[in-house]
Order: structure tokens, then C-alpha cells, then sequence
């Protein structure tokens, strides 16, 4: 996998910036679009790093995305809103649990079987917040988001300044995240990834155990699609069973094959390019599963590598 | 007490050999094409809505089942030679996108066609009566009709695979896709012709499963799911495996559900879990 040169980087930056002062000139309606498009590509961002990363396609990441926005719920039950510092880090936890739990018996197949296995064990655990009486519901249910409480300080933005705050927020987890993931992928454990990814087997030989290093991998994966499902809980204040499903972890897949398999910055690129296309569809048709399944076909048939496979990267 | 036992019996071994059904064609299909297909819940979706137009046109429920087997092997022999040809050698990526395409295609259609309402199909009249069991306990008819049904197509595959020239033709290429060119076989015609068998038979157990589930949007997915619990715990391209997998998620659900109510959802995965822990390329498959 390849990281943006110092170019793309800069043009990365831009983009953020313009992100950022979007408020300035947007109204709550775009402001609400971004900040999905924003989380969207935190999700999609996770799941790069094993697919991209390691060259592990699951199917199951949605079911750690959702527990992320479930936590939200757990933690505050029916009582008032939590503050962010206890909810996100129990939604990391509790995503990251999971992900080691199914990861280590996922990883112990390959291939198309690794495919299967997590995505029958992304849909034990949409079923087990569909039936459970203690998730609030079958039809979801709604939240208070999470606010910016510091022992008693709290910090609540008004309800004018909600949106921007909350792109801010997504935002600048997003770019958090995505600098944390190019110095992944720098270190000595990313090489081990780009290694097990172009050959498993070699890197055995070589005295790696690679079960290990891509367990890691797995739960850190899983732990940051917490991360993503607490901010669309902190986003929308409303979570349903259907965030765990396995059709949202397909479209994560999507994402990331929109944007190409072959660079970091791809699931940015691809997670705006489905939210655009999901809206352009909106205003055309009212039948969006035939434009998303149509698109779909376009990208695998004709996209072999992705938007990112464009321009301005260098090898990592 | 002992009657109500032996009816979820029978119901788990109805329910396994119809999961057989179709986990032997997503098997077998991965098995010798060494293609992922999603959409394989969605082609049982087709054959249990194919049922509902049937009866619905006040035609006798029998008729649906012909038409799927050949509108099944039109189906996915269409499929096989237009798109699945082509992705034989893509990434496991192209092969998830483009058959979850498929199903958004497919819901599409089913949404244009019947519209989003759940659908009851009746049992057909003939069958419409209960049979005792044991213990002054009765069960459905149709349900024995189904299982029995289940077993001939099961027996009618395991001779055509184990038997017939053209079944050691599919053995040899799910164990090694080169032997065929060694051996002067027609890969690609070997190929249309598992889809399109793989495609039949789960359309005919849609066919068939439609009076017992009733017809709604998004039926296939659950079936795609459990089907792929099935080939996981099976092991890869063994119609053996699949069977016994079959049967034995049959059982360990329907029982479930009924003694165990508060864990059964999860109890065919905690199988699954166990099954790898154990065996992880299945209970019959090779390491």
C-alpha cells in the first residue's frame, strides 16, 4: 500500500482546511452531510488497514462500527448525556474486545473462508443487539450525544452551533486517525503487514508469527470502526440494529474499493464519492439500491484502481 | 412431551436439508470456480417469490417447482457466461462487490415486481393436513412432502456426483482446476454447468421453503448467512461436509429455538466458533 507523497499530503491538508471552515459559509444541511461523509470515511479508513494493509477482506466490520455507536447508548442507558472522554474510549474498548474475540478465531482460516467466518460473526453480533432486551430494541432507539464534560465542566453547544461542532469533532478525529495510521504503516509492525499481505507464508519462514501480528492488526481495525460507529451515535443521536449489518459493512467495502485498494488516503476519497453519489441519487431516483448497485458493477467492472490510482502518491 | 420433541426433530432435519439445498450449490460453485457468490441468497429469494406468482395466479404450488430448476439453470448459466466468467481470477474484493451488487439488483427488481409486503403462500390443498406423529402428536404434511422432496434431490446429487463420469469431472476440478485441462475437459462448459445447477437448486428450495417462511424483502439474506455457517463448518467444495453441516445446523437452531429461547440465535455461531477452534478448514474439509 502506498502513502500520499509530501503533495498529496499538502492537498490532503487543503482539503481538511476546507473542510473546517465549511461552517463558515454552509448551512446544517450540508454541514449534517459532510460530517456523515466525514464519519463514513473514519469507518472506511479502518477497514483499509486490513484490507489495503494486510490484504484481509472481511465482511464483518460493521459489527464492531455498530457496537461503537451502541456504547453510546450502554453508557448512558436512560439517564442524561455522557461526556465524550468516557464514551469514546468504552466504544474503542468494547469494539476492540469484540474484534480480538472474533478476530482470533476468524484468523485462524483464510481467504474465502476468513470472508465467511467474520461475516457470520458480524451478523451473531447484529443479532445479539437485534434480540437483546438490554439494546434498547429491534428499532433502535435514540441517544443524547455525548458531550464535552470535563469534571463538571461541561462544554454544550448550542443547538445554533451544533453542527459545526460536530464536523470539527469528526473532523479532527478523522485527521487524528489517519496520521496515526500513516505512522502504522511506516513502522517496523506496517512492513510486517505489507509483508504478510504480499506473502504469508514467507513471512513465517522468516520466523514471524504472523497469526500475532495480524490479530493486532484486526483489533486495532476493529477498535477505530468503534470509534467511527461512536461518532455517527454522536452525529445522527439515534443507533439501530441495522448499523451492525452486514449490507453497511459491504458498503465500507465498497468505499474502500471506490477509492482504491492501493493507497491510505483511498477510503477518504471513496467514502465522499458514495455519500456524493448516495445524495446525486436521492435527487434523481427514488430507487437508490438500483444507482448503488449499478455503481457498484461501474466500479469493479471499469475502476480497477480506485480514485486514488490517479495521481500523486509515492510507495511508502 | 415426547411427540413435541420429535416434531422439532423432524423440523430440524426439514430445515437442514433445505439449508443442504443451498449450501451445496454456493459449495460447490466455490469449489470448482473458486468463486464467492453472495447473491446466492438472493437466487432462493427468486424461487420463493417464483412460488408466490405461481400460487398467486391460482395455479397449483407443483408448477413452481419445474420452473425454478429451469429457470434456475437459464439463470445462472446466463449469469456464469456474462459476469461470473469474468471474475474467476479477480480479487476476493471484486467478487464480494459484484455479487452484493447483484443482490441490490435483484431486491430491486423483487421491489418493482411484488412491492415490500411479507406474502403468505399456501400449502398446496392436497397437502393441507397433518399427519399423527407419536403420542396422539400431528404433523404437517406438507413439511413431511418437503423433507422427502429434500432427500430425493439430496440422493439424486450425491449419485450424480460420486457416480456419473461428469460428477468425478466436478470432484477433480474442486481438488485441482488443472486436472481438467490435463485431462482434455471443457473447463469452461464444466463451469456454466455447476452454476447453473448451483443456481436451480437454490431456486427449487426457495420454491419450496416459501409456504413455510412466507415471501418477504430480504429473505435471502438470512439463508446466505446461515448457508455460509454451513459451508464454513462443511469445509470447502465437500458436498459430504456440506451435508452433515447442514443437518447438523439444522438441528442445533431448531432445537434451540425451541428449548433454548434466550441463546438460540447465537447457538449455530458458538458451533461455528467451536468448529474452528477445532477443525479450521471444517469438519470435512483439509487442512
Amino acid at each position: 500500500m502506498v502513502i500520499a507523497s509530501r503533495r498529496g499530503h499538502l492537498l490532503l491538508g487543503g482539503a481538511a482546511l476546507v473542510v473546517a471552515l465549511l461552517p463558515l459559509v454552509a448551512g446544517a444541511y450540508v454541514l449534517q452531510l459532510v460530517s456523515t461523509a466525514l464519519v463514513m470515511a473514519l469507518f472506511a479508513l479502518s477497514l483499509q488497514l486490513l484490507v489495503g494493509g494486510t490484504g484481509l477482506v472481511s465482511l464483518g466490520q460493521a459489527g464492531f462500527f455498530g457496537l461503537g455507536a451502541y456504547a453510546v447508548y450502554f453508557v448512558q442507558g436512560k439517564g442524561a448525556a455522557a461526556s465524550l472522554l468516557l464514551t469514546l474510549p468504552v466504544a474503542a474498548l468494547l469494539a476492540g474486545l469484540a474484534a480480538l474475540a472474533v478476530g482470533a478465531l476468524a484468523l485462524r482460516t483464510r481467504g474465502f473462508f476468513f470472508l465467511m467466518t467474520t461475516l457470520a460473526f458480524g451478523q451473531m453480533l447484529y443479532f445479539l443487539i437485534h434480540d437483546a432486551p438490554w439494546a434498547g430494541g429491534a428499532d433502535g432507539i435514540f441517544v443524547q450525544r455525548p458531550n464535552f464534560g470535563l469534571f463538571g465542566l461541561d462544554y454544550v453547544p448550542a443547538r445554533r452551533d451544533r453542527p459545526a461542532v460536530l464536523l470539527w469533532t469528526n473532523l479532527a478525529l478523522l485527521c487524528a486517525a489517519y496520521a496515526g495510521l500513516v505512522v502504522v504503516m511506516r513502522s517496523l509492525f506496517g512492513r510486517m503487514l505489507q509483508g504478510i499481505k504480499e506473502n504469508d507464508h514467507r513471512m513465517q519462514a522468516l520466523g514471524h508469527n504472523t497469526y500475532a501480528v495480524k490479530l493486532v492488526a484486526f483489533v486495532l481495525a476493529g477498535a477505530l470502526a468503534g470509534v467511527a460507529g461512536h461518532q455517527w451515535a454522536m452525529t445522527e443521536a439515534f443507533v439501530n440494529p441495522e448499523l451492525l449489518g452486514w449490507h453497511r459493512s459491504a458498503e465500507a467495502l465498497l468505499m474502500v474499493l471506490l477509492g482504491g485498494l492501493g493507497a491510505l488516503h483511498g477510503p477518504l476519497l471513496g467514502a465522499f464519492a458514495f455519500i456524493g453519489l448516495n445524495e446525486l441519487a436521492q435527487l434523481v431516483t427514488e430507487r437508490q439500491r438500483l444507482v448503488e448497485g449499478l455503481v457498484i458493477l461501474a466500479a469493479v467492472l471499469l475502476l480497477r484502481d480506485g480514485l486514488a490510482g490517479l495521481r500523486w502518491r509515492s510507495r511508502a | 412431551m415426547l411427540g413435541g420433541f420429535l416434531a422439532q426433530l423432524l423440523n430440524g432435519v426439514q430445515y437442514g436439508l433445505l439449508l443442504f439445498l443451498i449450501s451445496s450449490g454456493l459449495t460447490l460453485v466455490f469449489g470448482v470456480m473458486g468463486v464467492i457468490n453472495l447473491a446466492h441468497g438472493s437466487l432462493f429469494m427468486l424461487g420463493a417469490y417464483l412460488a408466490f406468482a405461481v400460487t398467486g395466479a391460482a395455479l397449483p404450488l407443483w408448477l413452481a417447482l419445474p420452473l425454478a430448476v429451469a429457470g434456475g439453470a437459464v439463470l445462472g448459466g446466463v449469469l456464469e457466461r456474462t459476469l461470473f466468467r469474468r471474475f474467476r481470477t479477480r480479487e476476493h474484493l471484486d467478487q464480494v462487490l459484484l455479487t452484493f451488487a447483484l443482490i441490490l439488483l435483484f431486491e430491486e427488481a423483487r421491489a418493482a415486481l411484488f412491492g415490500n409486503d411479507f406474502h403468505g403462500v399456501p400449502v398446496p390443498a392436497a397437502l393441507d393436513f397433518s399427519v399423527p406423529v407419536f403420542g396422539g402428536f400431528a404433523y404437517s404434511a406438507y413439511r413431511v412432502a418437503v423433507l422427502l422432496g429434500c432427500l430425493g434431490v439430496a440422493a439424486l446429487l450425491f449419485w450424480g456426483i460420486e457416480r456419473t463420469k461428469l460428477g468425478s469431472a466436478v470432484r477433480a476440478a474442486a481438488e485441482k482446476p488443472e486436472m481438467l485441462q490435463l485431462l482434455g475437459l471443457d473447463a469452461q462448459r464444466l463451469h456454466t454447468l455447476v452454476f447453473a445447477a448451483g443456481t436451480a437448486l437454490a431456486m427449487l428450495a426457495g420454491a419450496l421453503a416459501a409456504p413455510l417462511y412466507s415471501v418477504f424483502p430480504g429473505m435471502g439474506d438470512g439463508f446466505l448467512i446461515i448457508s455460509f455457517v454451513v459451508v464454513v463448518v462443511g469445509g470447502v467444495g465437500s458436498i459430504a461436509g456440506a451435508f452433515w453441516a447442514a443437518m447438523l445446523i439444522g438441528l442445533v437452531d431448531t432445537l434451540g429455538k425451541a428449548y433454548l429461547p434466550g441463546v438460540a440465535g447465537l447457538a449455530v455461531y458458538a458451533l461455528m466458533a467451536g468448529v474452528l477452534l477445532w477443525r479450521p478448514a471444517g469438519l470435512f474439509g483439509r487442512a
